[in-house]
């Protein structure tokens, strides 16, 4: 997958879990969770998400490295297989 | 014979329009069991008995606007003759044919909180179903030729005037009908029984179609929201309490019990708060209560959480029985309340049964909340952001993470030593989170 598609993946992800909300906006560095109004139970079903979607483990105390985009997208990118 | 009446749905609303029976005369049921969708501000409420029984006759139609307390159905309890169940009596019957039913509205006086918006429906014989997709449209219902009893215009004449209309009117409805729903361009009328609701919790995403297919909005909402906080605010003399709570021990519990577990099982810090809020309600009865003429203890616990809508408002469902779940149990609890309450697909004894208020602002917010009482409850529980702060302890400086916990209480019902106290248990609670 490339970096491009895992940010493609990451913004569907967060429009299903904020609806109303326009992630395509994002800047690389926003605090996705501050621009966007997603609380911690939201982003809890997020990560739920990620870690299904892309068949990784996402362990507690990484949330605080994974706030903006671009750390999200490479985040995964470390990990997801093939 | 048992008497089924339109249940309460909170302090903020008086009546809902039946949408679906779930039940039909002669069904078994169990206390607990939806037998009807009504369809509120808030949404489509499902609506549950509260007996075990059998249906023995429903007594309000479809589409029928339906004011709490109203008479809905009898339920024949368990036990008794055989013979009625499986003949439902007629003798209380309002109806035998669908066009007395009709006149059964007809004669009836508006209920006394009949909607606001009816001050432009006086003097027109209309049914409720009518006046409402009429509002809805935009069309004036005094225009529309009745063919119903008594000349009184029913669904059917409302229909046939939006038909009959050739070009859209782009015109506003002239009284300013409150919340018409979004996104109900001249739909066809048929739309008006609500898409078939997703039975599994709806994800966030469904939260806009939900709104459409049930009816609320935004405006609807935020109406029910503001009709119960100007009657707290009018009625209930608050006072308020604050503590800080170093929630080093929570915290660090909570992180070395998530890493042992999938994300899909992991505890939110509102969990902790919840269990703490319940425990401590055990010790302080006095603040689980209701004012109605005094203070009325609960004896169930029943922790209405306020879940945020993120398009504004908010929904406060009840976590039934919280001092005996367990931490596992609160989160499930969450996991099935909070998309439910945001898909605005609750059910009826959720919005009604709350017996206290908790509002967890999370992370990253503010530290401090001083909350409005959900009348008639007697105290809301309001917490900030956990953010690190300096904290002594011991003659010593250190940094911890700190919550700030406030309580709103009804001064009519207690007094400020019962909340000290209620505020110092929950702290007592959160420095052994191993034993909540």
């Amino acid at each position: 997958m490339t970096a491009e598609e895992i940010k493609q993946a990451l913004l569907l992800r967060l429009k299903t879990i904020a609806p109303d909300t326009e992630p395509a906006q994002l800047q690389p560095d926003d605090n996705i969770r501050e621009k966007l109004g997603i609380d911690s139970f939201d982003y809890l079903q997020f990560i739920v998400a990620l870690d299904e979607q892309f068949g990784i483990q996402t362990p507690e105390e990484d949330y605080g490295k994974i706030q903006t985009l671009q750390e999200l997208t490479e985040y995964v990118g470390a990990r997801v297989k093939g | 014979m048992l008497e089924y009446r339109m249940p309460s749905l909170g302090a903020d609303m008086e009546s809902g329009f039946l949408r679906e029976w779930h039940v039909k005369p002669g069904d078994k049921i169990k206390k607990g069991d939806i037998i009807a969708e009504v369809e509120t501000q808030k949404g489509i409420i499902d609506i549950e008995v509260f007996d075990d029984g059998t249906i023995g006759e429903l007594l309000v139609q479809v589409d029928e606007k339906v004011p709490v307390g109203t008479l809905m159905a009898m339920i024949i309890p368990p036990g008794e003759d055989g013979e009625i169940k499986e003949t439902p009596q007629k003798s209380a019957a309002p109806a035998t044919t669908p066009t007395a039913a009709e006149e059964a509205w007809i004669a009836t006086e508006p209920p006394p909180m009949a909607e606001k918006a009816a001050a432009a429906e006086h003097h027109v014989r209309a049914s409720p179903l009518a006046k409402r997709i009429a509002e809805e449209k935009g069309i004036d219902i005094a225009t529309i030729h009745g063919t119903g009893p008594e000349g009184a215009i029913i669904r059917e004449d409302v229909e046939h005037a939006i038909t009959a209309r050739v070009a859209p009117v782009p015109e506003a409805p002239k009284e300013a009908a409150p919340a018409p729903p979004p996104a109900s361009p001249p739909a066809p009328v048929a739309a008006e029984k609500p898409a078939p609701p997703a039975q599994a919790p709806a994800a966030p995403a469904e939260e806009e179609k939900a709104r459409q297919a049930t009816g609320a909005s935004a405006e609807t909402i935020r109406m029910a929201v503001a009709a119960a906080m100007s009657k707290s605010n009018r009625e209930i003399p608050h006072y308020y309490l604050e503590t800080r709570i170093d929630m080093r021990r929570a915290m660090a519990w909570l992180a070395e019990t998530n890493k042992q577990r999938p994300v899909k099982e992991r505890l939110l810090p509102a969990v902790l708060l919840l269990k703490a809020v319940a425990k401590a309600l055990n010790e302080v009865p006095d603040l689980n209560a209701w004012w109605e003429n005094g203070l009325q203890r609960k004896p169930a616990i029943n922790i209405g959480y306020v879940v945020a809508l993120r398009t504004g408002g908010i929904m406060v469902p009840a976590i039934h029985d919280a001092d005996n779940k367990s931490l596992d149990e609160l989160m499930q609890t969450l996991n099935d309340l909070i998309p439910r309450a945001r898909a605005l697909r609750l059910r009826s004894s959720e919005l009604a049964d709350s017996t206290i208020t908790v509002t967890s602002l999370g992370e990253g917010g503010v530290e401090t909340v001083f909350g409005v009482i959900y009348p008639p409850q007697v105290a809301l529980v309001g917490f900030g952001g956990i953010t690190d702060q300096p904290w002594t302890e011991n003659g010593m400086l250190d940094v911890r993470p700190v919550l700030t916990a406030t309580l709103a209480a009804d001064h009519r019902a207690t007094d400020g030593s019962t909340g000290s106290r209620f505020l110092t248990a929950i702290k007592n609670y959160l420095q052994q989170p191993e034993k909540l």
